[in-house]
């Protein structure tokens, strides 16, 4: 009986062969936006390669362990002969130590390696913290306005005007240096301009009729900011974290660097550069340079690549940020 | 509002009789928007008089037609009835229930029954949701179905309404705006309401489509005996599927008939103006017929005009109009279906275009340039180039 | 010789997907003080190929001509391409509020575009000459109005001031492309009565591009039916519509609820347009063509006159002997359904106006 109506006339949803839509020939149509954007992605050379840089940053980070076994060298073991020269200075790029030694006599190339672990351990999760606070926080803002929206804003208003560095310092100083403490931190300050971004967004795809259908079905204000607005937030989201996750781990160095991040002993590359200054005058330029230049490569990489997934995912750009 | 009488009414979308009960009464419905004001510290609050007192009733089975120009108000006042805002007064019956002023939760179960389909195929979908999770979420909200049992039933309305069930998985954007719009009728379809408000469904379609989904949504009232109230600005398609029609000017229905009787006995000359602006696919009718060209603008309804909203652009104003509002009564002894919101209404075979107003010129719109009539005063500059021109 | 003749026009695009034929042999001519009506819905190239006349889009490979005046605006110079733009030919576009600028006023813009055009005319001359349009096309209180700003305008008055805009100079051609689309049916009906009188005073040709065949039934003298870049019929007006011979045009009709007496069901065209990237083999319109024969599938139809009729050519395979052809319409269709002449005639006693 219910067929009668679509067999009126002939399936409208497949013309007939001979060409056009969902001809078996080539298929044009039919992409969802995720996979059009992927494509896009793909096609881009630059983000590609700073894609494999990644790639092979994360496998140095997995493979650190490995790294230490076949030079034998630990990132924390010192090697006060071979390591140093005779007067007690790191001894520079050799056989042995291919990237050289610290002040302390330890295997730079193998601290570097296991320095990635903790910067990227700290970039993705940091990131993930701030962009999922944010994201909530900016949702329930942008949807429910009124009060609730004033409060939420003016407190993200608020923690955006703090200065990031000294209260990190204090927090740090309260409650006692550590890659939980460092995560906790960044992610605290972070997130108020993943929330802003958020509201923004929400604000104006609120006003969308699918949200208005939404409502006409009953549908309640949780069901539609998670699964109705939420989806269409996430591409701006994934966006901005690839381009949070080069500034986490720029900060997590900045404050190991300022001695309120990872504590010694542990390798990391904030700590390396800052120590890299007192052995720096007589001569030991890898101990600086080595370090500064993962840094450096990490953080392009991931800004090169941020930039091709805002790329690909919305072209035209002003649809991002408000 | 008076009652309505049980006479069959000539129906051109329905073949079953109307059953006579009423589904849907709305009582003197009122609606305004604040508008922010342009001081900062004055006290005095515009509103946007969006729907001013307005009043129907509609039969099950039945198809009411909602027709108007921009701004006047049918949108607004669908909206109100699926308590998508909260009205400022009046009174809402759907199904025996009051729902004027339901809250949320309570409104919830009844908007099984009550559904709509927007105007825009590309913006009333989800980009980001698949289209069998859309077409899903009556059945979610409601409760009704779960997991493969609502695949199932999602599947099946795909079917109904001319989609391929294959394509569950698909995004919108993987759809043409004919597909999309089948979509929006699924999803209003999907747990069988009994009334479906569809606000301007055709008007974003290629006129091909049009008549598809058009003929669709007769098939689907035949089938389920749905009741629809059909709003758009396309005359030519109102008449087409509606039982009944009214026609909203300025938030209020200034006339309301059976179809047929509007169109041949038009007794608001806004009626008549309408009908005489529509554009007809027929040459031969588009040269013989009369041509009353409407004088402005619609107005603006913060500031609605006094007494008959409609004076500073009738033809036939007169100063009674400019100070008293018309009651939306039976005139000129039509029946008690037809309905006319006017002091002056017009008269089988009376010519408006050859009316002139009574009023003042300070109480209505006069029209300058070409539309006035009489000679055309052309531009110095225009002659002279044309001169030149000819010269040349 | 006519204003503006076009000959054979072919508009393609290249895009990832790849070349999107939006244009694909497109010929007419319009003469001074006549209106070309050219109808087609989404996808029909309608709106691609004036604009590609007037050298408005980018991007596009372009082969034909296109003679204004003797004149191939195709491979003009962008110079003088700029001169007969405006001063030659006036375009009005659907929606007002993006084709004007929002940011100056309106009197601003129309004497900018006067000045552009003639140097000698002053910036205080050039308002005059805006608020005597303005008055023209009948803005109430043109001198005040003529300050302000689009968004200042109701619809159909900012429609009416982009045709005063388009006609300021007195063009011989005007291009209206859905200019009434996006307004109110009683506005619709203000804006065409304007332009039908500033025709008939100034002789103007008109371009009328539309999806609306009631408007064009009001306003047009010659049709011309376009279906995924090509054209599929070309007649006069009364024979569009009482007398056509493409399946095309007769199912745009039929789809119509304002067409023919009233009726329980509407005939639509099944199916929907065609990709123009992967346009189908033979005639373009078959997968949905009721009469399609064999060789609809495989060669292209060329536009051929009606009954020896050189005004009226379609582009269809059927026999052109009108009678023929609705002999194998009674053919396909089984049963004698009214031919539209009929039913329109039907239509006049049972519906119409008061």
């Amino acid at each position: 009986m219910s067929q009668s109506l679509a067999s009126v006339e002939p399936p409208p949803t497949e013309p007939p062969a001979g060409g056009g839509e969902g001809a078996p020939v080539r298929k044009i149509e039919g992409r969802s936006p995720w996979r059009l954007g992927l494509e896009r992605l793909v096609r881009d050379r630059a983000a590609m390669i700073s894609l494999g840089v990644i790639v092979i940053i994360v496998l140095v980070a997995i493979l650190a362990p490995v790294i230490a076994a076949i030079t034998g060298h630990g990132p924390n073991q010192t090697f006060q002969s071979i390591g140093l020269t005779a007067i007690g200075q790191p001894k520079g790029p050799n056989a042995t130590f291919l990237l050289g030694t610290d002040d302390q006599g330890r295997d730079i190339m193998v601290r570097i390696a296991y320095g990635a672990r903790i910067s990227l351990i700290v970039g993705v999760l940091a990131t993930a913290l701030t962009v999922a606070v944010g994201a909530i926080v900016g949702l329930i803002a942008g949807y429910f306005g009124g009060v609730t929206d004033s409060i939420l804003a003016r407190f993200m208003d608020w923690l955006l005007a703090i200065p990031f560095l000294l209260f990190a310092i204090s927090l740090v100083t309260i409650i006692g240096a550590g890659l939980t403490v460092v995560i906790i931190v960044i992610g605290f300050f972070g997130w108020a301009s993943v929330g802003r971004i958020v509201r923004g967004q929400v604000l104006s795809i609120k006003e969308r009729e699918f949200v208005e259908a939404a409502r006409a079905l009953g549908s309640g204000p949780w069901r539609i900011m998670f699964i109705d607005i939420l989806p269409n937030v996430i591409a701006p989201i994934i966006v901005y974290s690839t381009l949070l996750i080069p500034l986490s781990i720029v900060t997590e160095a900045s404050l190991s660097f300022l001695g309120v991040g990872i504590p010694a002993p542990t390798a990391d590359w904030g700590q390396m550069i800052s120590a890299s200054q007192s052995v720096y005058q007589y001569g030991a330029w890898w101990y600086l340079v080595f370090p500064s230049a993962a840094l450096l490569i990490t953080t392009l990489a991931f800004n090169i690549f941020g930039d091709g997934v805002r790329d690909a995912f919305d072209p035209r750009g002003d649809q991002l940020f408000v | 509002m008076s009652n309505q009488s049980e006479a069959p009414v000539a129906s051109l979308a329905t073949d079953h009789a109307a059953d006579g009960d009423v589904l849907l009464k709305v009582e003197n419905l009122v609606k305004y928007f604040p508008v922010a004001s342009t001081s900062l510290f004055s006290r005095r609050r515009d509103f946007v008089h969006a729907v001013e007192g307005v009043s129907l009733e509609v039969r099950r089975g039945q198809t009411l037609g909602l027709v108007g120009e921009t701004g006047c108000g049918k949108s607004t006042l669908a909206r109100c009835i699926m308590r998508l805002y909260d009205i400022t007064s009046g009174k809402i019956t759907f199904d025996g229930h009051d729902i004027t002023k339901l809250s949320r939760g309570r409104m919830r179960p009844l908007r099984r029954d009550m559904q709509m389909i927007f105007q825009d195929p590309y913006g009333s979908l989800n980009p980001r949701r698949r289209v069998g999770s859309i077409i899903g979420d009556p059945f979610a909200i409601q409760g009704i179905a779960d997991g493969a049992d609502r695949k199932k039933k999602v599947q099946e309305v795909m079917e109904l309404v001319g989609l391929n069930p294959e394509h569950y998985n698909r995004f919108p954007a993987e759809f043409s705006g004919g597909q999309r719009q089948r979509i929006g009728v699924a999803r209003a379809l999907a747990v069988r309401p009994k009334l479906i408000i569809c606000d301007e469904p055709v008007s974003a379609l290629d006129v091909s489509i049009q008549a598809q989904i058009i003929n669709l949504l007769a098939d689907l009232q035949q089938e389920f005996g749905l009741t629809y109230i059909f709003i758009a600005h396309d005359l030519s398609v109102v008449r087409h599927v509606s039982d009944r029609v009214a026609v909203m000017y300025l938030g209020q229905i200034s006339e309301s008939a059976p179809t047929r009787e509007l169109w041949h006995h038009p007794r608001h000359p806004y009626t008549d103006a309408l009908l005489s602006a529509v554009p007809v696919p027929n040459p031969e009718a588009a040269d013989q017929r009369e041509r009353i060209i409407l004088v402005g603008d619609v107005p603006s309804p913060v500031a609605p005009p006094s007494g008959c909203r409609f004076h500073p652009r009738c033809p036939k104003a007169a100063p009674t109009c400019v100070d008293t509002e018309p009651e939306l009564i039976a005139r000129l002894g039509d029946g008690p279906e037809h309905l006319t919101k006017c002091h002056f209404p017009v008269e089988d075979g009376e010519d408006i275009s050859l009316a002139k107003p009574t009023i003042g010129a300070e109480n209505r719109v006069v029209e300058t340039g070409i539309l006035a009539g009489g000679d055309v005063v052309l531009p110095e500059a225009l002659t002279a180039e044309a001169d030149t021109k000819e010269e040349a | 010789m006519a204003l503006l003749e076009v000959n054979d026009l072919r508009v393609s695009f290249r895009t990832p997907d790849g070349i999107v034929q939006a244009v694909r042999g497109l010929s007419f001519d319009v003469d001074t003080g006549k209106t070309l009506g050219i109808v087609g819905e989404s996808g029909s190239g309608k709106s691609v190929s004036t604009q590609t006349i007037m050298g408005l889009v980018r991007g596009a490979r372009v082969s034909g001509t296109a003679l204004f005046e003797g004149q191939d605006l195709l491979t003009m110079g962008s110079r003088d391409l700029q001169r007969v733009r405006g001063a030659e030919v006036g375009m009005i576009f659907q929606d007002p509020l993006s084709s004007l600028h929002p940011y100056y006023k309106v009197g601003w813009q129309i004497g900018e575009m006067i000045r552009q055009h003639d140097k000698s005319v002053s910036k205080s001359e050039a308002r005059k000459r805006a608020v005597d349009l303005l008055r023209l096309v009948g803005i109430p209180q043109p001198d005040r109005r003529v300050d302000d700003y689009p968004h200042q305008f109701s619809g159909g008055m900012r429609q009416r001031a982009m045709i005063a805009m388009a006609m300021a100079l007195n063009p011989k051609l005007l291009i209206a492309d859905e200019p009434t689309t996006a307004l109110d049916v009683t506005v619709q009906a203000q804006v065409l009565q304007v332009m039908k009188t500033l025709q008939e005073e100034f002789g103007t040709a008109i371009i009328m591009i539309t999806h609306d065949l009631g408007v064009i039934a009001d306003i047009a003298d010659e049709v011309i039916v376009m279906y995924a870049g090509a054209v599929m019929e070309r007649a006069g007006r009364r024979a569009i519509f009482y007398e056509n011979h493409h399946p095309y045009t007769e199912g745009l009709l039929q789809s119509l609820p304002g067409y023919g007496d009233d009726r329980e069901r509407l005939l639509p065209i099944p199916g929907s347009p065609p990709s123009l990237i992967n346009l189908p083999s033979g005639c373009p319109f078959h997968p949905r063509c009721p009469y399609v024969m064999d060789r609809c599938k495989t060669d292209v139809p060329e536009l051929a006159p009606v009954g020896g009729d050189v005004t009226h050519l379609s582009a269809c395979w059927l026999p052109h002997d009108m009678d023929a052809r609705n002999a194998r319409r009674k053919d396909v269709i089984g049963h004698a359904e009214p031919a539209p002449a009929e039913a329109l005639a039907g239509a006049e006693a049972a519906g119409g106006e008061a």
